[in-house]
């Protein structure tokens, strides 16, 4: 397997921090602008949300995958626990409000619990939930992490195993005698920090918080980029051995970014809860965390614009198609992902530039542009 | 079958020697008689007699089927009325005495039923159970057995205790003596009690748990100190059989899960040892190779009609019956393989060899294949599950010392064992198997001899979709088929790669049965272990529960253990040896 023969991603064009620019103007402003004038529906926000979630998902792919060369086909996991920590504040948030008017959340009414299990007891507070929802991904991620980069597991063969970890996550959130919900997982929210879920101006601003955060992820990876620790980490990608005998310790290097992964799925999770309303676990069901991966590869791998582009890409397509053509959905998007992978490895970023390209080979007078 | 006759034989002669008549005859006599308790005792000596005719002749009379034929100046006959009715609504008149027609036939309305009081039925009953317990049936004679035993039946104990020096079938002589010593615990002198408690424990009878359990909290027993002694004796000797008998049937299912296992991992294995492909639609060749099975089912029935994207295509049917329609799985084997062979040939020439150097991306890209396949399959045969009958040679068992063995699990072992074998012979035997080992071994040298990778690539792959072709006509014979059928495998199949490494065939069947036993053996031992778990720091809490739920509890360690295996072979248990460094 000669590295030659793999696929380098461009580096990082000149212009994203325009395009990033341009992209905090409009989530930031005018989006939440135009729902307060009535331009856009509470849904279409709402929906909007959802896809800046399921970026910082993509995002999380692709600090692995496009960053690092490691295929993580389990990130849907950490998102999913992201979401169930913060869930179980917003569980307990209804208090007496559920079905069966008793302060504890029905599901465990109806497993025949009368008060609340310990180790739920916690998470009535809103700073320990969210101390949660990065510490809990934070340690599994970590141990993992560990076993695995340790023994030198690469390749297919850490995909293959961050895969059954997902699938053993929802194994056993599938479970009723977790008590964490179930089949069924967690739904019908009401209140989150005193605000009621059911307010356009509440979801408004998790709009606007999750389009901070993705901004700031995003800056923050920037910036990442940029030092030492980006160029040892894309150095890795390239050429794990020769980097490992320059005397660069990977496994250490690979564990941060793995554990770091995990947190901003984790992130993205905990945002997406409170818009959607429900988190359940085929969340981290494999097809989930794969489905993460077609949005990476079709965006663009190893840019940070990419996974952004095609988290929101993807997800528009799935909701019109999922609506319009439900029976031809699974079609279209294993397609889309087959097409991507054989055509375009750098995906709809690298579009444009494959254009020009075309076009420079296809112009009459192939000679060299002069300076515009 | 010699020996079933001398059994009925030395019966006859048994109930000859007591003046016994034909049963029919008895039974004549019996609706004749005048008063209940003359018809009583007449029917009393029918118990514990073996005639096939019991059996109809006293079921009809319980439903009102046995009438009474009075012609004016003669004796009245009992008789049955048989076959079709004419037009006057009459039937054949057979008499009971002889089950010979009499020669007239006869209108129901017209004739008296034979009357029947509750104590008379209650007879009846009794004859019918003591009838199934000398039926030359061995099946029924057992299961009277085990109901009179479990029952603790105790107007039955003359009627087993006649039995026992009848039989000569080691089986029904055991299960006599267990019906006979259940029976026998209840029995109100201490010393047959006794005695009862000794044949369990030296039957070690695994039925008498609870009837032991229940007569060491009798007052009695805990009066007599012999009693007790004896009771706590068998109740661990059946419980050490128990034991015994568990470890048996957890081994027995290992097995059989592993090489499940196996038969679905095979394939993926091959295709990932030659080309360092995992071919994520696997799982979706499972799935083509049970369609396949469900089409040939169908067209050796009645057809089939099918409609996908609006087309309809309806394939014709055989209509074939009795051994040619049961015998479609031997045709439907071979389409199986070549069916999933052909459309992984496609799938080979169409995607993956354009990505033969990028291994993650070949993944990815064989999902979409998958994500495809399965919607396709879909459209084609419908979102739900289709049937495929399960034959009727796979819904016995044998009990081998109480460990119970299905035929579909001894057909799971066998399958396995016949592809693996045959698996073997192709890689070792063939020029097919000279050409994959060598550019398994190493391409380029393979290459550079004259080998031509492309076409080896391409059998390779055409080899392990077939086999993965043959693992879902396998599974459409002992679960359910649908469109993700094979997804409910992928998972477990490449954790059975990832263990296993990709040198070996071996290393895949020994990887099949480890993680197969290792499921099957958490899954029996975990409710054991689950209170010592409580015990681990931090997180016993969360283990105790999850150990509640042995299946995924054995899922979850199993995962645990590949990851801690992984630490000591990061390549499986079997690498293909190379210097190279990638």
């Amino acid at each position: 397997m000669a590295f030659s023969e793999k696929y380098t991603p461009p580096a990082p064009p000149s212009d994203t921090v325009a395009a990033l620019l341009a992209f905090t103007v409009l989530a930031v402003l005018i989006m939440p602008m135009l729902d307060v004038f009535g331009a856009i529906d509470h849904f279409t926000l709402n929906l909007w949300g959802k896809y800046l979630c399921y970026a910082l998902l993509a995002l999380s792919v692709n600090v692995l995958w496009g960053g690092t060369g490691l295929l993580s086909l389990g990130q849907g996991l950490f998102f999913a626990l992201g979401g169930y920590m913060h869930g179980m504040y917003l569980m307990r948030m209804i208090g007496d409000q559920g079905q069966y008017h008793k302060p504890i959340p029905d599901f465990l009414v109806f497993l025949g619990w009368t008060e609340l299990p310990g180790f739920w007891k916690p998470f009535e507070h809103f700073s320990f939930a969210m101390l949660m929802v990065f510490l809990l991904p934070g340690i599994i991620a970590g141990i993992f992490g560990w076993l695995a980069f340790r023994s030198r597991i690469k390749g297919v063969y850490f995909s293959i195993l961050t895969q059954a970890l997902t699938y053993a996550g929802a194994l056993i959130f599938f479970r009723n005698n977790t008590l964490m919900g179930g089949n069924n997982g967690f739904t019908d929210f009401k209140m989150e920090l005193g605000f009621s879920l059911r307010e356009p101006t509440t979801q408004r601003g998790l709009f606007i918080a999750t389009a901070v955060v993705l901004i700031g992820v995003v800056i923050f990876l920037r910036w990442l980029e940029g030092t030492k620790f980006g160029l040892v980490q894309r150095a890795i990608r390239d050429g794990e051995n020769r980097t490992l005998f320059s005397g660069y310790a990977t496994p250490a290097f690979k564990l941060f970014l793995f554990v770091l992964a995990a947190l901003i799925a984790a992130l993205g999770g905990a945002l997406y809860v409170p818009q959607v309303g429900i988190i359940n676990p085929s969340d981290m069901t494999p097809e989930k965390s794969l489905e993460a991966i077609v949005w990476v590869a079709v965006g663009g791998r190893g840019t940070l614009l990419g996974p952004i582009l095609g988290a929101v890409f993807v997800n528009m397509l799935k909701s019109y198609a999922t609506r319009a053509i439900p029976d031809l959905w699974l079609i279209l998007l294993g397609g889309l992902f087959l097409l991507v992978v054989l055509f375009l490895p750098g995906g709809l970023v690298s579009l444009p530039e494959k254009l020009r390209r075309l076009w420079q080979r296809f112009r009459p007078t192939p000679t060299p542009a002069p300076a515009a | 079958m010699r020996k079933t006759f001398s059994i009925i034989t030395a019966f006859f002669c048994l109930f000859a020697k007591l003046g016994a008549e034909e049963a029919r005859v008895s039974i004549a006599r019996a609706a004749l008689a005048k008063g209940e308790s003359a018809q009583g005792v007449i029917l009393k000596e029918l118990m514990g007699r073996a005639d096939e005719s019991i059996l109809p002749l006293l079921d009809a009379w319980r439903k009102d089927r046995l009438y009474l034929y009075e012609p004016t100046g003669a004796p009245g006959v009992p008789v049955l009325l048989e076959g079709a009715k004419d037009g006057k609504g009459a039937q054949v008149a057979v008499s009971v005495a002889t089950g010979k027609a009499i020669g007239l036939r006869l209108v129901a309305d017209d004739l008296n039923s034979v009357a029947h009081s509750a104590n008379l039925r209650r007879i009846m009953k009794a004859v019918l159970d003591l009838t199934d317990l000398s039926s030359a049936n061995r099946a029924k004679k057992l299961g009277a057995l085990a109901a009179i035993g479990q029952g603790q039946q105790v107007e039955k104990l003359p009627a087993l205790e006649r039995r026992l020096p009848l039989e000569t079938d080691p089986a029904v002589i055991k299960a006599l003596r267990e019906a006979l010593a259940l029976v026998r615990l209840k029995s109100p002198d201490a010393e047959i009690r006794l005695a009862a408690l000794r044949e369990l424990e030296s039957l070690q009878s695994l039925a008498s748990t609870d009837f032991i359990k229940s007569l060491q909290k009798d007052p009695a027993t805990l009066k007599d100190v012999r009693l007790a002694d004896a009771a706590r004796t068998a109740l661990l000797a059946v419980e050490r059989h128990r034991t015994v008998v568990d470890f048996g049937g957890t081994l027995f299912r290992s097995l059989s899960l592993g090489s499940i296992l196996i038969i679905v991992a095979l394939g993926l294995a091959i295709t990932f040892g030659l080309m360092g492909v995992i071919n994520m639609a696997h799982g979706e060749m499972i799935a083509i190779g049970a369609y396949t099975t469900y089409v040939v089912q169908n067209v050796f029935a009645n057809g089939l009609a099918l409609s996908p994207f609006g087309f309809s295509i309806s394939l014709p049917g055989l209509h074939t019956t009795g051994w040619w329609r049961e015998s479609y799985f031997l045709f439907a084997l071979p389409l199986s393989f070549l069916v999933a062979a052909g459309a992984g040939i496609l799938l080979e020439r169409g995607v993956i060899r354009f990505l033969y150097r990028r291994p993650l991306e070949s993944l990815l890209a064989t999902w979409g294949v998958s994500l495809l396949l399965q919607q396709l399959l879909r459209l084609t045969f419908g979102a739900n599950n289709v049937q495929v009958g399960s034959p009727a040679y796979l819904s016995g068992n044998w009990i081998f010392g109480d460990v119970l063995l299905g035929w579909n699990r001894v057909f799971v072992i066998g399958f396995a064992t016949l592809i693996v074998v045959g698996v073997w012979l192709v890689l070792t035997r063939t020029s097919v198997g000279l050409l994959i080992r060598s550019v398994t071994q190493n391409r380029s040298m393979a290459a550079c001899m004259g080998v031509r990778t492309e076409r080896v690539n391409m059998l390779t792959f055409a080899l392990g979709s077939g086999l993965a072709g043959l693992a879902g006509a396998f599974l459409s014979q002992i679960g359910n088929v649908g469109p993700s059928l094979g997804q409910s495998y992928v998972v477990d199949s490449f954790m059975v790669v990832v263990v296993g490494g990709v040198g070996d065939l071996v290393g895949t069947v020994i990887s099949g049965l480890g993680i197969g036993s290792f499921d099957q053996f958490t899954q029996q031992y975990s409710p054991a272990i689950a209170g010592g778990l409580a015990n681990v720091p931090f997180v016993g809490g969360a283990l105790q529960n999850l150990a509640q739920d042995s299946a995924v509890f054995g899922k979850i360690l199993v995962l645990c253990v590949i990851i801690l295996f992984l630490q000591w072979r990061p390549s499986g248990l079997f690498a293909a040896r190379t210097r190279s460094l990638d």
